[in-house]
């Protein structure tokens, strides 16, 4: 029981909440507000849940594995609160729940599932001490800003030995599975994975350049939970069983971040997990903000992809079918995009080889180089987003169109589309 | 008639390969293809023999780790790299591999780690990292456009020339207004964006000075570089 003595602390930051809904927009402000009067408020909440709290991170597919798992963990009959994309840090985790707490601090719910990245994990396990944690794959993402992948690791191997019960790890990603990661940690570990079948679909960064040194993990344990087939309807084996699902999500990667999320739910509800209740939830899924979700605009169907990193790149490139499809890339080097988009260069760019459309966004011209070198064809350059856009909905009419985004090229696309668009689907 | 063949040997790719570096070999493979040439790409692992005379040598930045992985190998074969080089053989290292050309580089613990002393640099730890896009002023290849990101502060001896000049801040050490080193036909640069896409003066010096040892003086066929053009325009019209 907290008592009242947070209850300032909560009103102004419920207030302060309030009043930036009102104006339009998320904030982390009044988690800012909040954890200055109050600054351990944030532990003291999470503290209370019954079934404490899980940590999903890593470089790819965060977002949409946190969803999952909450629609998992909700098919269960659990309360589950989480924080909304892009707010993964604490102040904005704060935010997020300042909308679930009364004004005692008490919390209405049985378990929170929180995307944290990497960098904000390390901090977060200092202060929370996570029950299960998810660790999903360490890849290279905007290395300008955060440094280099062996330091993501030694991120997530902090994050791994702070973790209190389940450790659910990636036994597909050489890092994570490594013996040499999981050398001192406490917490059980249980992996998932994918069958040796699959394996080739599955993009490490360390195959872009070409070997991968230390064995390939995984020595020590094999997998719990597996990724047997992919399709509209996928296959999982655990338990010694295999089991059918259908997430609706495109891509691969998806699936195993469907595969993850299930893991992670097994490691939350260990005996009482439910195959049939928890893999019916899945059908209903749909993408998250940037991750495959489709506009119509001008009857025009127009899908959207975040792309942030050669691996992840390459993984939906790998994912989508590409005959019939229009093209356009749009490479932003702002500070969330990462300044540096050297990048680009470990991208293998070969399954667009009949063409791209359309590059725009201030990379623009280094993007038709990049495809240039690639011996891949492309049609217009146009930096400026809104002439890029108005140019690839007048081609190729009635043609599907996919649209590649760094970060901040996706919030400026979307803006535009958003006026445009007559309606969402899927 | 058969292609005339070129040997890019690219080392340790799987190591030294941070920011896109790969793009340099797969410039320097299009802009021999596109004149005509075949090209035999080999990578250099650790424990790989060496290829008896490659036309140019590659290699790129890696991680603190990697770096101190690569570096026995390095030396294994110093008397045949060194060779090469004091014979005029073209080659290009960034960053990390830059510094392994050098008498000495650091570890992470911070203890010295011996190079080849190919080029006459000497890199320490330094604080803070220099990072961001930049301009290098060459007197042979105009302005070189590219991306640093490094840790390392690297200074000349008096046995070798800069690459080029850069404002305070940036560059090999950000004191000294000097960017990466130049000896005989040895190149070592901080530069990634990777470097030689964006600036193909100096992947054709590379290629003439090759093509130029192995079959005799050679005319290089022009290339459509209206790609390149844009993207160099476009990259200095908005630099920060
Ligand atoms: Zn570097």
């Amino acid at each position: 029981m907290l008592g009242f003595r947070y209850s300032p602390a909560i009103a102004v930051g419920k207030l302060l909440r309030i009043a930036l809904r009102l104006r339009g927009g998320g904030s982390a402000l009044p988690g800012l507000v909040t954890e200055f009067f109050a600054p351990n408020l944030l532990s003291k909440v999470l503290g209370q849940l019954p079934r404490g709290v899980i940590l999903v991170t890593g470089t790819n597919g965060k977002t949409t594995t946190t969803k999952i798992l909450v629609e998992l963990l909700s098919a269960h009959g659990l309360t589950v609160i989480s924080n909304p994309s892009g707010s993964n840090y604490s102040r904005g985790i704060l935010s997020a729940l300042l909308g679930s707490v009364d004004m005692r601090g008490r919390l209405d719910a049985d378990i929170a599932v929180l995307e944290i990245d990497e960098a904000h994990a390390v901090s977060f396990v200092r202060v929370i001490q996570p029950k299960v944690s998810l660790l999903l794959n360490v890849m290279r993402d905007q290395m300008d800003r955060y440094g280099e992948m062996d330091r993501t690791t030694q991120m997530l191997h902090k994050v791994a030995v702070a973790t209190r019960d389940v450790l659910v790890v990636n036994f597909a990603d050489p890092r994570l599975g490594s013996a040499d990661f999981l050398r001192d940690v406490t917490a059980r570990v249980s992996g998932f994975g994918i069958s040796d079948r699959l394996r080739h679909l599955y993009a490490v960064d360390d195959e872009l350049t070409s070997e991968v040194d230390e064995a390939p993990a995984a020595e020590a344990a094999s997998p719990a939970t597996v990724l047997e087939e992919v399709g509209t309807t996928s296959v999982v084996s655990f338990g010694g069983r295999t089991h059918e699902f259908q997430l609706p999500l495109d891509g691969f990667y998806n699936q195993v971040n469907g595969v993850a999320a299930v893991a992670a739910c097994r490691a939350v509800l260990g005996d009482s997990f439910e195959p049939k209740r928890g893999l019916a939830a899945l059908p209903s899924i749909v993408p998250a903000f940037g991750r495959g979700e489709t506009l119509v605009v001008d009857g025009e169907e127009v899908q959207l992809v975040l792309v942030k990193n050669p691996g992840g790149f390459r993984v939906v490139m790998a994912a989508f079918e590409h005959s019939n499809v229009s093209t356009m890339i749009a490479l932003n080097d702002n500070d969330a995009d990462g300044r540096d988009v050297s990048w680009i260069w470990d991208v293998d760019f070969s399954p667009l080889g009949e063409g791209v459309d359309v590059v725009t966004g201030t990379r623009a011209h280094d993007l038709r180089l990049r495809l240039n070198y690639d011996e891949i064809p492309c049609s217009v350059v146009e930096p400026n987003p809104a002439r890029a856009l108005r140019e690839f909905l007048a081609r190729n009419p009635g043609e599907r169109k996919r649209i590649y985004c760094t970060y901040t090229a996706m919030l400026a696309v979307r803006r535009i589309l958003r006026l445009e668009a007559l309606g969402e689907v899927a | 008639m058969t292609a005339e063949r070129v040997t890019v040997l690219n080392l340790y790719p799987g190591h030294m390969n941070v920011y896109g570096d790969r793009g340099n070999m797969l410039t320097l493979r299009r802009r021999l293809e596109w004149r005509g040439y075949e090209v035999d790409a080999v990578d250099h692992h650790p424990g790989d023999v060496l290829p008896d005379s490659p036309d140019i040598v590659v290699g790129g930045g890696g991680q603190d780790a990697a770096q101190a992985l690569v570096q026995p190998d390095l030396l294994e074969h110093g008397a045949r790299l060194r060779e090469w080089a004091e014979s005029g053989t073209p080659m290009l290292m960034v960053c990390g591999l830059f510094q392994l050309f050098g008498h000495h580089t650091y570890t992470v613990a911070g203890s010295a780690l011996p190079g080849l002393g190919i080029l006459d640099v000497t890199t320490d730890a330094g604080g803070g990292r220099l990072v961001g896009n930049t301009v290098t002023v060459s007197e042979e290849f105009g302005p070189l456009i590219g991306f640093e990101n490094h840790a390392g502060r690297t200074r000349l001896g008096p046995g070798v020339n800069p690459l080029g000049k850069v404002p305070r801040g940036q560059g090999n050490n950000g004191t000294d207004g000097l960017e990466g080193a130049h000896y005989k036909n040895v190149i070592g640069t901080y530069l990634h964006g990777p470097v030689l896409p964006k600036n193909p003066r100096l992947a054709d010096h590379l290629i003439q000075v090759a093509v130029d040892r192995r079959f005799g003086p050679t005319e290089l066929a022009p290339l459509d570089d209206s790609a390149v053009d844009d993207a160099r325009a476009s990259a200095l019209a908005r630099r920060r």
